[in-house]
């Protein structure tokens, strides 16, 4: 009986196991009770079984279905199949880093911007090793071994980029053996406080020189210069340039400190690294040849896709080549140049500045992307430099997950090439 | 842990001796990072914490080489095993050396922040111990996942530490020559830069060691590179210059 309702679909079957379900105790009582008396009896079981098959078809045919397995699927669409959604989807679903962790420990899952916020996590990590501040070693071993419903810790990682994390750790559901660890990225308060202490530290020790020419110019001209109309004109000038000077420093510890502030790049916005390399060329074509400078490209014609921030990109480009203008000397010429390197892993997509200019001493390469670093204070300033270009650039590409390579050689030129993960 | 031993217990050992390591190298990180904020921020206080905090480290050696000994003797590891285990002594010998250094910078703020220093030095201070802190967090990572992939490049990446010292090191000679009164704080300071360049070495030890626990190969070799600390001279007073 049972055989024929399968073969003939599910649906029939329903109601025949549902009975047989809600009988099952009673069933199995006869089913004894018939082979106890056919033992009794001196029988071989097969008349016990064979009287037991003829209860089981009375009991899946007659017997009264029970109300319960009926009302279920009514009530699943009022939830919208949230009983049947996989634990792994919802947790992929959250915003924020999500890890889930058993007994030991040891991880089984990520979701994706746990990935993106700590590298790759493969199923099987021990997270005391990977989370190894005190902080987050108390947190484990708070629900781990302590048995605590929950427990909350604070997570930094200083480098690459600084984060800071509000970490909480608690068990799924009830013996399930299974922990969730939610981290609820604080680093933005912590960049804005930051911001602001670097900002005056900065500000006020860059800021200092030109106000205190300003103020004795000022004076001069209030006092033994009144009258003097040549020197009031050439006062007034140096004066212009001090503000210029002020001003742009503001503009680029504005621009670096906003860039510490805001949180990760979009990881799905690509970006043509080629396309942004001829724009940035042409732009800034006028510029370079003010210094009598050409600026040469050799841009491939297919795109260079990276992922990251095109705005953020173009700065990059931008404060390079300012750069080369401004250093290249008498070179004549700067050559930008783009390439795709499929022989690093995994394959970068690099872009490289070149001057022809004096070149670096080699002892300040290094140092280069320092804030407020100059090879030559004297000359930076002359360039209207404000000792944050590289800083910017560097700034940038650490959070684009890239990096920037100077060579140079003494008086043959140097070359600033940046590398970014292809996409 | 990856592998499965009959004995469970075993297993517990190995994953207790991998957990101390990790409690160590977090330790480390920490104390690396506070001694050169204590530095750049003249902080005393802080300064006094990353001394006091090195007792645990040197505790935790001491831990991890008896649990070490005691396994060894009692469960006579083989191949991986023996591998983990003798990296585990090698890897927290190196994190105490680590410890020892950072707290060294740290007994030195006292002495520095008397006099005040020029913002530009703190900050290449800073700059080449962020690049020693990465290095540190690259291979402890590597040691979390097992993943030898990265451990050649933080290995190269060494040289960027050189370098970065190198640099330093000639700018402090350059202040004490124009000033003697200098002398002081800047030999100070570049004992702190000598030994975040040390960590930036211990890190790379460990770079070897984490690669041998994984691959059981000795990682391949370094490409030869240059110390030009040795050579660095001063020639000219830095006034003539200007």
């Amino acid at each position: 009986m049972a055989m024929n309702g399968e073969a003939g679909g599910a649906k029939p079957l329903a109601p025949v196991r549902a009975r047989l379900a809600a009988a099952r105790r009673t069933l199995a009582a006869a089913g004894l009770a018939i082979l106890a008396l056919d033992l009794w009896a001196g029988g071989s079981g097969l008349r016990a079984a064979l009287a037991f098959a003829a209860v089981l078809a009375v009991a899946a045919l007659v017997a009264p279905a029970p109300d319960v397995p009926r009302r279920r699927p009514r009530e699943e669409r009022r939830e919208g199949g949230f009983e049947r959604l996989p634990a792994r989807h919802l947790a992929a679903a959250v915003p924020d880093p999500l890890i889930v962790f058993d007994r030991d420990g040891t991880l089984l899952f990520a979701n994706a911007p746990a990935v993106a916020a700590f590298g790759a996590l493969p199923v099987g990590t021990a997270l005391p090793l990977r989370f190894r501040t005190p902080e987050m070693h108390a947190l484990l071993d708070g629900v781990l071994q302590a048995g605590r419903a929950q427990a909350l810790a604070d997570y930094m990682e200083r480098v690459p980029i600084e984060r800071l994390y509000r970490v909480s750790a608690r068990p799924i559901g009830e013996a399930s053996g299974l922990f969730v660890l939610m981290f609820e990225d604080q680093s933005e308060a912590r960049r804005i406080d930051r911001m602001r202490a670097d900002f005056i530290a900065n500000a006020s020790h860059e800021l200092r020189t030109p106000l205190a020419s300003i103020a004795g110019f000022i004076e001069t001209l209030r006092g033994p210069a009144r009258d003097d109309a040549a020197a009031r004109d050439s006062f007034l000038q140096i004066m212009q340039a001090q503000t210029a000077r002020m001003a742009r420093l503001i503009d680029d510890l504005l621009s670096l400190s906003r860039l510490e502030v805001k949180p990760y790049i979009d990881p799905d916005s690509r970006v043509d690294l080629a396309r942004l390399a001829r724009q940035v060329s042409e732009s800034l074509a006028r510029l370079a040849a003010d210094s009598g400078l050409v600026i040469e490209t050799r841009l491939p014609d297919a795109p260079l896709m990276v992922a990251g921030h095109a705005d953020e990109l173009t700065q990059v480009l931008e404060n390079l080549v300012e750069n080369a203008c401004k250093y290249a000397g008498d070179g004549g010429r700067i050559v930008v140049s783009a390439t795709r390197d499929a022989a690093t892993e995994p394959p970068e997509v690099t872009v490289t500045v070149t001057d022809f200019g004096p070149g670096i001493p080699k002892e300040h390469i290094p140092r280069l992307t320092e804030r407020f670093y100059r090879v030559d204070v004297e000359a930076s300033r002359a360039q209207k430099g404000t000792g944050l270009g590289l800083a910017i650039v560097k700034h940038i590409l650490t959070r684009h997950g890239g990096r920037l390579s100077i060579r140079s050689e003494l008086g043959a030129g140097a070359a600033f090439t940046i590398h970014l993960p292809a996409a | 842990m990856r592998s499965q031993h009959i004995m469970r217990s075993y297993d517990e050992e190995l994953k207790f001796l991998a957990n101390r390591i990790a409690a160590m190298g977090g330790h480390a990180e920490r104390m690396l990072e506070q001694a050169v904020q204590a530095l750049v921020s003249e902080d005393a206080d802080l300064a006094r914490k990353v001394v006091a905090d090195d007792a645990v480290l040197d505790a935790a050696q001491r831990e991890i080489d008896d649990k070490t000994i005691i396994v060894i003797a009692k469960r006579q590891p083989m191949a991986g095993d023996l591998r983990e285990i003798v990296g585990a002594i090698r890897i927290s010998a190196d994190l105490e050396r680590v410890g020892d250094l950072a707290k060294n910078i740290a007994k030195r703020v006292a002495a520095v922040s008397q006099t005040r220093q020029p913002v530009r030095l703190l900050r290449g201070l800073q700059a080449l111990a962020d690049l020693a802190a990465t290095q540190l967090k690259e291979v402890l990572d590597a040691y979390a996942g097992r993943s030898p992939d990265k451990l050649a490049a933080v290995r190269d990446r060494d040289e960027q530490i050189d370098a970065m010292y190198t640099s330093l090191f000639r700018e402090l000679l350059t202040y004490m020559m124009e000033d003697p009164r200098n002398i002081t704080a800047c030999t100070h300071l570049l004992f702190c830069a000598k030994n975040i360049e040390r960590i930036g070495d211990h890190a790379t030890n460990i770079a070897e060691t984490v690669y041998h626990i994984a691959t059981g190969a000795e990682m391949p070799p370094e490409r030869p590179k240059e110390d030009d600390t040795h050579t660095v001279v001063v020639e000219r007073l830095p006034a003539e210059r200007e």
